[in-house]
This record gives C-alpha cells, structure tokens and sequence, in this order.
C-alpha cells in the first residue's frame, strides 16, 4: 500500500512534470512548428495526461468526480465535443496566434478531454469503449483524408504539403489504432468494463478485465 | 432512478452545450477554417486598417487612407512568387477590365502590396507590374518599408506569411475590398474576379 502510494505520487509528479515541461516557450514552439506534431503528439499528450492524473486520484475521488458529472455518458460526450472542437483547423491556427486560445488549449485538452474519459473509461461497458473507440478511429480517418484531398491550404499558419503529411499521419494512426481495439478483444476481452472500484481496494492489484 | 435522471439531464446538458459550442465557434457550422472565419467576421464588422506607409513602383510615397472617398481593392504579394501571386495579378487584371472604365480611378482603384520589401525594391515591382498590366495609375504595386507596419497591417487584413522554405512563401490569398471609408469590407475568392468586378459596378 505504501509502495503503492509513492508509486502514484511519482507517476504524478512525472505527469505533472510534462506538463509544465510541454508548457515551455521551446517544447511549445517544437511540437507546434509542424502540423502533425501540433495534432498528433501535442494534443494527445495533454489529454493523455489529464487522462492519467485523473487515474492518479484517490479512488473515492474519482467515483464522486463522476457521479457528479452523472456518470459515464455524459463525461464521454463531453470529452467527444472538447476534442472535436481542437480537430477544427481554425482552432489549430487560434492556438497559433491567440495566447488565449493557447491557454484554453492547454487547460481543456487534460481537464475536458482526458480527466473526463478517465473518469468514465472503468464505468463504461464493452459499448461504450467501442462508441469511444470507433469514434476516435472515424474521426482520425475522415478528417486525414479530408486534409489529404483538400484543394486548398486549410491552415493559415501550415504549408500546404505539412497538411497532407498530416492528413497521412492521420489516417495511419486511425488504422493502428483500429487495430490495437482488434487486438484487445482477443487479448481476452481488455475492452470488457471493470467493476466499478470498492474503495479501499488498490488499483494497481486488480486484474485489468473482468473474467467474463 | 435519481441516478439515471441525474445522467439523462447531464447527457441532455452537456449535447446541448456541446453543439451551442461547436456552432458558435464555427459561425453556425459555416466556418471551419480561419480563412473562413476572416471572411464571415470581415463582413459581420468591417475592420479599420492602421496607416502604414507604402511605396510604389514609381517610388511614390502614400498611405492607405490616401484612398478615401473610392473603392479599393488590395491584394497581397511577393512579386517572385510563381504560384498563387500569378493568380492574384490575373485576377486584378479581369477585374480591372471588367469595371466599367468610368469608375476606374474616380470611384475605384486597385492596389497590390508586397510583404516581402527586402527583396522587392521598386524595380522589381515595376516588373511585376508590367508582367500583369498594371498602369502604376489606377493599379499600384507597393511594398510597405517598415517591418513593423507591415506586421501590423497584415494582422489587420488577417493576412498570414509563412516561409514555404525554399526561400518563397506561402500566404492566404484572396481580394480584399476596403469601403469608400477605409474601412476592408469584404474578402473574396481569387477564382471570381468577374463577380467581384460586377459586385463594384453596382
């Protein structure tokens, strides 16, 4: 229990540790400086991160977190609107140029997307991790192959040839990501939902699926 | 039962908020891209423009505001580029014939403004004028001198410049319209320089 506790705090200075490191003028400038490195590393880590923090809390916390928020489905869907919203790209070039919307950026990336879905991902049964699953994956597709054929510069602050790189990062992590859920499901059924937590039980030594 | 009425309210809330959210920030599922969101705001409010000192062709010295009283249409360039800027001068040049000659300088003029003054000194507009037609009277090529200005008025349009890196750049490009007060009124398409031309006419 211990161990477990200086696990979880070191995880969570690690994570919180990135963030502010992900935050620096640099790091910012370095992921931000191509289109795939804005959409597919930067953002996912932020949500990444709120995802883990949000995992890093206290077990009693999280169940009141999400009760509050009425459960799953509303945590999912939320995380599904804040997320859609940073794929437009005249949010990608607000965060370019407005240090506002870079600011929200950072903020509702790890509290809207990735605390939300952490919240909901133990609650949520074989459907709803497919709904999250299948979303991301149609999502990732659609918009990469949107990017791959546009006849025109959808960025203002991107080349147009990043916006095709891009949009073949897009639909690459679509087909991996599809085959990662594939994948899951005959890792014996990792997509199946948890119990929700009893909370004096530690996380760490549960058995990550139900035995169904 | 609470429970399940606490989710549906929240589920219900939170789709409500999120496509209020999504439609608001896409001007009404309209504009999905900056360049979009320019236009549609450009129109909403017409922008002041800040007063940048330019130089033409010729060496002239003038203002934006010199301009006020008539219609204007600007375009941004860098007169090396082989790309869109060609575009852009043919399009001016579809427009300049297609004005009714009458309201050509007593009611409209054109003007392109180059963002890249170090390497487009005056000869160099001059040729890219000559290339398009540009009489240097009632269409001007110009170059803003001062950096600083020419940040501010490229913000000002909502114009971005990025360097394509092989030593060109890429831009938004399009035709800006400013108002008889000076104001930029509206943005178009490149493609349709004859609609625009018969948008001034009337």
């Amino acid at each position: 229990m211990i161990m477990n506790a200086s696990l979880s705090r070191h995880a969570g200075t690690a994570t919180a540790m990135l963030y502010l490191l992900m935050a620096t003028p640099p790091l910012r400038a370095w992921m931000e400086a191509t289109m795939t490195g804005h959409m597919l590393l930067q953002m996912p880590l932020l949500a990444a991160i709120g995802f883990v923090s949000c995992r890093l809390l206290p077990q009693r916390l999280q169940d009141s977190l999400l009760d509050a928020a009425g459960g799953a489905i509303p945590c999912v869907l939320l995380a599904t609107f804040v997320s859609s919203y940073w794929m437009l790209p005249r949010a990608l070039d607000g965060a370019l140029t407005s240090s506002f919307d870079e600011a929200a950026k950072f903020v509702s990336l790890p509290l809207l997307v990735g605390l939300p879905l952490g919240l909901a991902w133990r609650r949520l049964g074989i459907i709803g991790r497919s709904f999250v699953w299948t979303n991301a994956v149609s999502m990732l597709v659609v918009l990469g192959w949107l990017y791959v054929i546009a006849p025109v510069r959808v960025c203002n602050s991107y080349l147009v040839d990043q916006q095709e790189v891009a949009g073949w990062a897009m639909v690459k992590l679509a087909l991996l990501l599809f085959a990662c859920w594939l994948g899951s499901f005959f890792l014996g059924g990792a997509a199946a939902a948890d119990r929700p937590a009893e909370p004096q039980r530690c996380d760490a030594h549960r058995p990550r699926s139900s035995p169904v | 039962m609470k429970h399940a009425k606490r989710s549906v309210a929240a589920t219900v809330l939170t789709t409500v908020l999120g496509v209020g959210a999504l439609w608001h920030s896409t001007d009404g599922f309209a504009a999905f891209t900056a360049e979009a969101a320019r236009r549609a705001e450009v129109l909403r409010s017409p922008r002041p423009l800040p007063s940048a000192l330019l130089e033409d062709q010729d060496g002239r010295a003038f203002r934006l505001q010199d301009y006020r009283g008539k219609l204007l249409a600007v375009e941004f360039i860098y007169t090396r580029c082989s790309t869109i800027c060609r575009s852009l001068g043919m399009a001016f040049r579809q427009i300049r014939d297609h004005v009714p000659p009458a309201m050509l300088g007593s009611d409209f003029e054109l003007l392109s403004i180059s963002f890249d003054p170090e390497r487009d000194d005056t000869a160099s507009l001059r040729s890219y004028g000559d290339t398009h037609g540009a009489d240097s009277r009632h269409w001007r090529i110009a170059r803003v001198r001062d950096a600083a200005e020419l940040r501010q008025l490229l913000e000002a349009f909502g114009v971005v410049v990025i360097p394509d890196g092989m030593g060109g750049f890429e831009h938004n490009a399009a035709i800006h319209l400013l108002g008889r007060d000076g104001r930029l009124v509206s943005i178009s398409d490149i493609e349709e320089p004859v609609v625009f031309a018969g948008r001034i006419a009337r």
